[in-house]
């Protein structure tokens, strides 16, 4: 369902040019759990905003589902990462003036879902999540474990196929990383891909593909035999 | 994105930063407040000299004999001629016009006002019933001139307020006898004070029927007719109506000047609005300058939310809703300041008007509605740059914060 082909991707800084991915082609099939590790400037964070439609690639193909999305205009594009794409970031990214619950609505505000469906959707998520009594709290009266779990209900609230992870627990001691990534793996069972960028080898042992990367290309991409 | 989302949204971010937020809708309060306040003084004075006119009488077209335009040595003085006068027939010819409402002949004349010792010399005018309803005058006391024949002769007169006051005291005046020059006349009715109008103290007067002072004063002619014209908008008809019929009447010779108190009130009417409008714009220009400021708290306001913008942007906004987001911050902020700035301005105006009870002031609904426009134009005008600039960050280095 995800597609590159030979994508590259260069950054002119000052009058140089830096390549911070090159010539990558793979593919990820629906539902499956994907790492992706290497040192810093290795190239993973372009590769995951690549992915997320953040970044477009300076060359190549990027098929999502099939289509095209290599050519799509900036609403198209937003389009794509609001229905296909969640995203949860190392450093959380809620917005500090909006409760737990707004933020988690936030997705489906923009993407203008009635009312009535946006609560009863944000009731269930933060059921689920184990956040009902802290729905009404602002970010900075959660702990980083809540604060990341509400990140995850955000980045899940419009069922994408997709989640994309940035060091989801580099900001989390273990017990409380080792928590949310449990959180993130349960959603595999819902048939969604989870690719997971980290530094940390114990955490992308865990992932059926590991994909290792250094300036700019992979390395390595073992399938872990199940 | 529903509309009542992204005004919620905006309002949400609004609150989010307080005083920022107060700062920028004092700026354009004020700014609102100077355009109502401003206006509603010039308008105030506009209206308080249209109205000192309006109290001469409305609509008033003024006949009188003669060609004013004339100067130097006519050929009808050179031939011996005097203008010919206008006579009371003249005046009752007038009525042929249908545009004209009511009119009143005037004579003038300087006659000995005498009641037992006391004597003094006034000011006789020469009128019909009409001229209390053509001039706006009121009665304290009595009646005015009696209705009926323009030719009647009754020996009646109407005081002036002070003519009463000089000649009787605090006794009662209509009912008794006056002596004015060789005849007598009977009080029937005593103006009530009205001050100065058209160069004459009403004041200081004596009025009687126009044909009692063509006796007293052994002449024929009119002063004046004051003609009132049915309402505005047939003032010119009367004017050339009462032209022709005159000229007509003369032997077709031009020699009566019709002049009409419109012409000089327009006058005055435009200057004062002129200085209103140049007043207003001047104000106005405080809310440009509001603009700019709102303008500079916004692009303030982009780099501050740089993070959120890029998170925005991951969670699916297209850089369009980004833009509308600002555009309703903005737009709320204009609106909430303009209706501050209105509740201002009328306030001011209201304290304005307690001090000086006599000024109408009172903001003109054209510069309440051009304030309220110019601050909601400005504010989302100056917010374009700021949107634009926001929509356009990059969203990757937008989530890095960079």
């Amino acid at each position: 369902m995800i597609e590159l082909q030979n994508v590259c991707r260069t950054f002119t800084v000052g009058d140089q040019e830096v390549a911070a991915l090159r010539d990558i082609d793979l593919s990820f099939g629906a539902g499956e759990y994907i790492s992706i590790m290497g040192p810093s400037g290795s190239g993973k964070s372009t590769m995951l905003n690549m992915l997320g439609l953040l970044d477009r690639p300076s060359s190549g193909t990027y098929l999502l589902d099939g289509g095209n999305v290599t050519d799509l205009n900036d609403e198209q594009l937003a389009r794509v990462r609001r229905e296909k794409i969640g995203f949860v970031f190392q450093s959380f990214h809620l917005v500090p003036r909006l409760t737990a619950a707004q933020n988690v609505e936030l997705p489906m505000i923009l993407a203008g879902i009635p009312v009535e469906e946006r609560k009863e959707r944000v009731k269930v998520l933060m059921r689920n999540y184990g956040l009902s009594d802290r729905a009404d709290h602002k970010p900075d009266q959660l702990s980083g474990g809540q604060r990341q779990r509400v990140a995850i209900a955000r980045a899940t609230v419009m069922n994408p196929s997709v989640l994309l992870a940035d060091e989801p627990t580099g900001n989390l001691d273990q017990a409380t990383g080792w928590e949310v990534l449990k959180l993130l793996e349960g959603l595999l069972e819902q048939g969604i891909t989870l690719v997971l960028v980290t530094h940390d080898a114990e955490i992308g042992a865990r992932a059926h593909r590991r994909i290792h990367m250094l300036d700019g290309r992979i390395l390595s991409d073992e399938q872990q035999a199940k | 994105m529903r509309l009542s989302d992204t005004l919620q949204f905006a309002s949400g971010s609004l609150r989010g930063s307080p005083t920022r937020t107060l700062l920028m809708m004092l700026a354009m309060a004020i700014g609102v407040a100077a355009v109502v306040v401003l206006t509603a003084l010039g308008e105030g004075a506009r209206r308080y000299v249209v109205d000192q006119f309006a109290s001469l009488g409305t609509n008033l077209v003024i006949v009188l004999p003669g060609r004013t335009e004339t100067s130097g040595v006519g050929p009808g003085l050179m031939s011996g001629q005097t203008p010919r006068e206008i006579t009371l027939d003249d005046a009752q010819a007038l009525l042929r016009s249908r545009a004209i409402k009511r009119f009143a002949p005037l004579t003038v004349g300087s006659a000995s006002l005498s009641r037992g010792a006391l004597n003094r010399e006034v000011v006789v005018l020469g009128s019909t019933s009409e001229l209390l309803a053509v001039r706006h005058m009121e009665m304290a006391v009595g009646r005015f001139l009696p209705e009926g024949d323009i030719h009647d002769t009754a020996s009646v007169c109407v005081l002036g307020n002070q003519m009463k006051r000089e000649l009787f005291g605090n006794e009662q005046a209509v009912g008794q006898w006056v002596r004015l020059g060789d005849r007598r006349f009977r009080v029937i009715g005593v103006m009530s004070s009205q001050g100065e109008s058209m160069g004459m103290r009403t004041d200081e007067l004596v009025i009687i029927p126009v044909a009692a002072s063509h006796q007293l004063f052994n002449n024929s002619g009119l002063f004046r007719i004051l003609i009132e014209a049915r309402n505005r908008d047939s003032i010119e008809q009367v004017t050339r109506d009462a032209e022709s019929i005159l000229v007509e009447r003369h032997g077709g010779e031009r020699d009566v000047t019709v002049i009409t108190q419109d012409a000089v009130l327009q006058t005055f009417d435009r200057i004062l609005g002129a200085l209103t409008m140049a007043v207003g714009g001047i104000a106005a220009i405080s809310l440009a300058v509001a603009g700019v400021l709102i303008m500079n708290v916004m692009l303030i306001a982009v780099a501050q939310r740089v993070k959120e913008i890029g998170l925005l942007k991951a969670l699916g906004a297209p850089g369009k809703q980004i833009r509308q987001l600002f555009f309703a911050e903005a737009a709320l902020l204009s609106a909430i300041g303009s209706v501050a700035g209105l509740a201002l301005g009328y306030a001011g105006s209201f304290i304005i008007g307690q001090v000086y009870p006599s000024l109408p002031v009172s903001p003109p609904w054209w510069a309440v509605v051009a304030a309220t426009a110019t601050a909601l134009g400005t504010g989302i005008l100056f917010s374009v740059w700021p949107a634009r600039r926001a929509a356009k960050l990059d969203p990757v280095a937008a989530l890095a914060g960079k």
